[in-house]
């Protein structure tokens, strides 16, 4: 079922009655040469990548719940590919062109708006910091632009000028990051994978793995035995508790992550707003509710609610900034479970059991790396070696000293 | 969440700042044959448990002592409260 102008049109006329669940309702097979455990946005954009442009068919993606009520139906939509190292921009980079494309490619409206991503800076070190991220950003073909304090006035004067302690003295823009909507990304890939054959097998959640001879055979699930040549597991939030059941031990701690949206507005945010002296970041949705976060909760979790220290943080922080935001009222607030790295980056990698290969370790940023991950992890799983992209997200890197740390926190999962 | 000091009793959450695992704690001989391994191990490899975990907190906004902590990660239920410097001495 493709979807158009037309066909909306169509539909109009005919009360509705055409449309078809986006994906079929699959019962798992026997075997499948491909299984990948999780079905978020990671798992079935690898699940649709391989179908693709792998030419793999026999495959199935497990999600122990329903698509899109994980991580993916649960972050700020934010999308962008302001990275300094090396290790990660051109990752998120390649991420940033899938999205630009996403659309056509899966005929699915994800309702990209690359409406702008805007760091403040309030220091002359951080404007050194930032100057040196948004050349690096250049340097690797992507776009980044340097706002003085007039311009970010212009662009959105209902911001703190006036804040003696942290004074507003320009921005780091980047144009082309914006806004997707989330839970059409899952719905997205869930569909254009079925469409191509891929088993996406709901309320089906993984509680073993047989391994024989260091090699994976299998899946014990909550629907039996499901055996696999090769299983990818894309599980972030509870990579630690999935990865326990083949003996793999992590290099990540799960942690809690706030969000918050207010009502409805009228459109008043241009794009996204992160505030450099305190953590926050704020965006409006379409349907206009100010969307926005700040700092984890800082302590293992997976309650997937958090505490109300935070809560008064990141509301302070949104004070401080935006001092008009205090006259909105707050309509939810909700928590994720996130993988953090020891390093804050992600790992994309084979693990010592063979046929098992893995993708987590997402920190708070997984959303925006959502089709770069599946098209490496893709990579990963077709051919066996990792897509040129990636080849810095192995879990070797810890042992070899060779950290992705973009904060230079060092080993401290919740600093990240 | 607050979290019940051994001394000063039921404590607000936010006088505390945490540091992770109470694995921390049990760091190994830098001399021994293994050391390289055994501290990539300790530095990077945790077990992130779903359910009861002992964690190290600081309590930076009070008596400055290093606590261990067992609490629930699912539900926030703290089960016990000791003194680091006590747990690593029995150890």
């Amino acid at each position: 079922m493709d979807f158009s102008g037309w066909r909306v049109l169509r539909e109009g006329l005919r009360g509705h009655t055409g449309w078809a669940p986006l994906w079929r309702a699959a019962t798992p097979k026997k075997h499948y040469d491909v299984l990948i455990v999780g079905g978020g946005g990671h798992g079935l954009a690898t699940a649709y990548y391989l179908a693709k442009y792998h030419g793999l068919t026999n495959i199935a993606v497990l999600e122990k719940n329903w698509v899109g009520g994980g991580n993916v139906g649960r972050n700020t939509t934010i999308i962008r590919s302001n990275y300094l190292l090396d290790g990660n921009q051109p990752f998120y980079e390649l991420s940033l062109r899938l999205w630009e494309g996403i659309e056509q490619e899966l005929n699915f409206n994800a309702m990209v708006s690359q409406r702008g991503v805007l760091n403040l800076f309030h220091s002359d070190a951080q404007r050194d910091a930032f100057r040196r991220r948004g050349n690096a950003m250049r340097m690797h073909g992507t776009d980044a632009e340097w706002l003085n304090a007039k311009a970010v006035r212009q662009m959105a004067p209902f911001l703190n000028y006036d804040n003696a302690r942290f004074p507003i003295h320009g921005g780091l823009l980047q144009r082309r990051g914006g806004t997707v909507r989330h839970d059409a990304v899952a719905w997205g890939y869930a569909r254009a994978a079925s469409a191509l054959g891929v088993d996406i097998i709901e309320r089906c959640e993984v509680q073993g793995f047989d391994v024989t001879n260091g090699q994976v055979q299998a899946v014990e699930t909550s629907r039996g035995r499901i055996e696999a040549d090769r299983i990818g597991v894309a599980v972030a939030g509870y990579s630690s508790e999935v990865m326990r059941h083949a003996n793999v031990r992590l290099p990540i701690e799960s942690h809690v992550l706030q969000a918050f949206v207010t009502e409805g507005l009228k459109p008043l945010i241009p794009g996204v707003i992160t505030y450099g002296a305190g953590h926050f970041y704020i965006s409006q949705s379409d349907k206009g509710g100010l969307v926005f976060g700040g700092d984890l909760d800082g302590y293992n979790s997976y309650a997937s609610r958090g505490n109300l220290p935070v809560v008064e943080d990141v509301c302070e922080g949104g004070m401080s900034i935006m001092p008009m935001l205090g006259r909105a009222r707050l309509l939810r607030s909700w928590g994720g479970v996130v993988d953090m790295s020891m390093d804050g980056s992600p790992i994309i990698d084979r693990t010592q059991v063979g046929g098992l290969y893995f993708n987590g370790g997402w920190c708070y940023g997984g959303f925006k790396a959502t089709p770069a991950s599946g098209w490496v992890f893709a990579h990963l799983l077709a051919r066996e070696s990792s897509h040129p992209t990636a080849s810095a997200y192995r879990f070797d890197r810890f042992a070899a000293g060779a950290m992705i740390d973009e904060k230079g926190q060092g080993s401290t999962p919740n600093l990240h | 969440m607050r979290i019940p000091h051994p001394i000063l009793g039921l404590r607000d959450q936010s006088e505390f700042v945490y540091l992770g695992d109470a694995c921390l704690l049990e760091r190994p001989d830098g001399m021994q044959a293994d050391a390289l391994q055994k501290m990539t191990e300790y530095a990077y490899q945790r077990d992130n448990c779903r359910g009861l975990h002992r964690e190290l907190w600081f309590h930076e906004q009070g008596d400055r002592a290093w606590l261990v902590v067992t609490r629930n990660t699912v539900t926030h239920e703290i089960v016990k409260v000791e003194f680091a410097n006590e747990v690593a001495s029995h150890d």
